[in-house]
């Protein structure tokens, strides 16, 4: 099995407009959609993150006090799952809940640790 | 002021013997049984910040969900803490939900839902009763775990040192560790025999408090409630709402409604004949037949029914005469068959001297005078002192009496046979 | 402590143009700048990312075999890391081997519970 990552970009602002018990309905369906990986034992980790964020650049090693890319192509978290291949990883990407809330997945293979 | 921190300290107290136990099941299950003492300090923390927060201010509306809500909120710190670490073992499918921030608050509410905790709490009673550990064991753990005990109460409780209570302790945590025991309800096969491992702590403990000899007046209420409320809470949860359960339940209610007309302000003894009927709990005893007709669904017949049905002639009696000692007997000769029980055989004569009087008595007592073990019996020689002073035979009672004076160590049981001997002697 | 996320983005075009030599001594760079942060305990995890990619869009219907940013803003890989501060992290940060590709690593505090 290899690893991969979704990267969560964008849906901030869908986000934003939900109240909170739908902000807290939606949370549940991200626990069901990962408690599911879980159990098939293809979850390995992940997190959410804060939207604030410091970028350095290359050469002048300048820091500037927002993330790289925003709005829609924030980044707004990250998951860790194992699949055979890529494919099955899309396939597993498409129940993510955040689809719906305007948030698109990005699907990446991990490096192997072994090289 | 003063009155203010009066209140917070009973309410909290109130909160945390009722609550604590099911918190730290909750825990338990959560860390493992492999981090008990971590589930206990996130309780205590919980407390502790109680205690000062409400004392600046105030007691919240609902406490019991604010003392919750504390110690989830520890918990989550506690898991973040230990993320990457190897004190928590997060292998399991759902407690990996716990290391992952897109999951964490849901999974955790999730441990937290009523049904939940009770069944939890549940399961470390059943943990705790395992049959391999000492029934000694087996309810200092509960004292102290489940029923918020402190090590010196549960100490008072067995008036032995606190040395003793956590080496026990001690003991009982690493047969966990040792053993992996997970707390859980039993499977539907085995639910019987771990729920009578389970009932015979609870009526320990219970009698611990009820007959117990110890002046500790609060300590004594202490386990006589909390007795009852892990009786009650296995009635809370269907898979162990059992017959026996019910039984129990409706003997700790008969006798709990006895309690306060037991004995004199000075704390001694006083004999159910002279008791004030007027003062026994009418609501108790209601409850205890509600519960005793619960017991009788199924084909169950165990120890508790037939002492729940003994307890409940005596309740429904309005005066001492009114007594049907033939329910009663019939009781005891059913208990003999289930549990040759020394006790049970010299409460049988003390009916038959009731029903039959003293020459039938006495020939239900010879069965047992080549038994040696009898002899020790403090109650043998009080029995056959009864039967001998209603046969007339004074001396021979006094003598029995002394005898039995020899060998309890209650106080307040030698007081009620001096009173009988002096009772004898006044009347020459 | 909280923790943190550093998203590295760009250089592709400076790796795919390196010798196998500079390569070595570049991992070897990375091998010391993380050992650095285990030996502080600061070190949580973090893997590159191969550049192969699906997108997800419109609720899954949609699906392009590109990932969503490239050149300059494609991820090539992520480090978690514990820092008191986002100014602290920036500063760890600076540290990182792959500035001399070019990358631009992104800091962002990780969200332990809403």
């Amino acid at each position: 099995m290899k690893e991969f990552m979704f990267l969560f970009r964008g849906g901030d602002e869908v986000w934003d407009s939900k109240s909170p018990e739908e902000q807290q309905r939606q949370m549940q369906n991200w626990k069901e959609w990962i408690g599911e990986m879980a159990q098939q034992e293809k979850f390995v980790g992940g997190e959410r993150l804060f939207t604030h964020g410091n970028t350095i650049s290359p050469g002048t090693m300048k820091v500037t006090d927002r993330p790289l890319t925003e709005g829609k192509e924030l980044v707004g978290g990250y998951l860790v799952v194992k699949a055979n291949d890529l494919e099955e990883a899309t396939e597993m990407a498409k129940g993510c809940p955040g689809l719906h809330w305007d948030t698109h997945v990005e699907v990446r293979e991990v490096w192997p640790e072994e090289k | 002021m003063e009155n203010r921190e009066e209140r917070i300290d009973h309410t909290l107290n109130h909160l945390f013997r009722q609550e604590s136990g099911k918190m730290v099941s909750v825990l338990i299950k959560i860390f493992g049984t492999e981090n008990i003492e971590l589930a206990e300090d996130v309780v205590q923390d919980a407390l502790i910040k109680a205690l000062e927060t409400w004392k600046y201010r105030g007691i919240p509306d609902n406490p019991r969900a604010w003392l919750y809500r504390t110690a989830k909120n520890r918990a989550i710190d506690v898991i973040r803490r230990n993320k990457y670490s190897q004190v928590i073992d997060f292998s399991d499918p759902e407690k990996q939900l716990l290391t992952s921030g897109y999951t964490l608050a849901s999974t955790m509410d999730n441990y937290w839902q009523e049904q939940h905790i009770k069944d939890d709490f549940l399961g470390m009673m059943y943990a705790c009763c395992h049959p391999d550990i000492s029934q000694e064991n087996q309810i200092t753990f509960i004292l102290k775990s489940l029923c918020g005990f402190s090590t010196k109460e549960v100490a008072r409780s067995f008036l032995c040192s606190e040395d003793t209570i956590s080496k026990r302790l001690y003991r009982t945590k690493e047969y966990f560790r040792k053993h992996k025991i997970r707390p859980e309800i039993p499977a539907l096969g085995k639910i019987s025999s771990r729920t009578l491992t389970v009932l015979s702590a609870i009526y320990l403990m219970f009698n611990e408090g009820y007959n117990s000899t110890h002046a500790d007046q609060l300590i004594r209420k202490d386990l006589i409630t909390q007795a009852m409320l892990l009786c009650r809470s296995l009635l809370s949860v269907e898979r162990t709402q059992l017959p026996e359960v019910y039984a129990l339940m409706a003997l700790m209610c008969f006798h709990t409604a006895r309690i306060e007309s037991r004995l004199t302000e000075e704390g001694e003894l006083i004999l159910l004949a002279k008791q004030d009927r007027a003062r026994w709990n009418k609501e108790l005893i209601q409850s205890g037949e509600h519960y005793l007709n619960q017991a009788a669904f199924g084909n169950v017949l165990t120890t508790y029914h037939l002492e729940a049905a003994i307890a409940y002639q005596h309740c429904s009696a309005k005066k001492y005469e009114d007594t049907n000692w033939e329910e009663i007997l019939e009781c005891y000769e059913l208990l003999l068959k289930i549990a040759n029980d020394p006790v049970v055989f010299l409460n049988r004569c003390l009916v038959i001297l009731e029903l039959k009087g003293p020459e039938e008595a006495s020939k239900a007592l010879e069965k047992v005078k080549d038994n040696k073990l009898m002899d020790k019996y403090y109650i043998y020689h009080a029995t056959l002192g009864e039967i001998q002073q209603r046969l007339g035979k004074t001396d021979k009672a006094i003598a029995c009496y002394k005898k039995a004076i020899q060998l309890t160590q209650s106080k307040q049981e030698k007081r009620l046979l001096n009173d009988k001997i002096d009772t004898i002697v006044n009347s020459r | 402590m909280k923790e943190f996320m550093f998203i590295i983005r760009g250089g592709e075009d400076k790796y795919s143009n390196t010798s196998p030599e500079e390569m070595q001594k570049h991992m070897q760079h990375w091998q010391e700048w993380m050992g650095g942060l285990a030996q502080a305990e600061q070190l949580v995890g973090g893997q590159p990312l191969m550049t192969e990619a699906r997108t997800l869009t419109e609720r899954g219907e949609k699906i392009t075999d590109r990932p969503l940013a490239e050149g300059k803003e494609l991820v090539g890989g992520y480090l978690i890391i514990k820092a008191d501060s986002l100014d602290q992290a920036a500063q760890v940060a600076k540290g990182c081997p792959s500035f001399e590709y070019d990358c631009s690593v992104e800091v962002r505090e990780i969200n332990l519970m809403e």
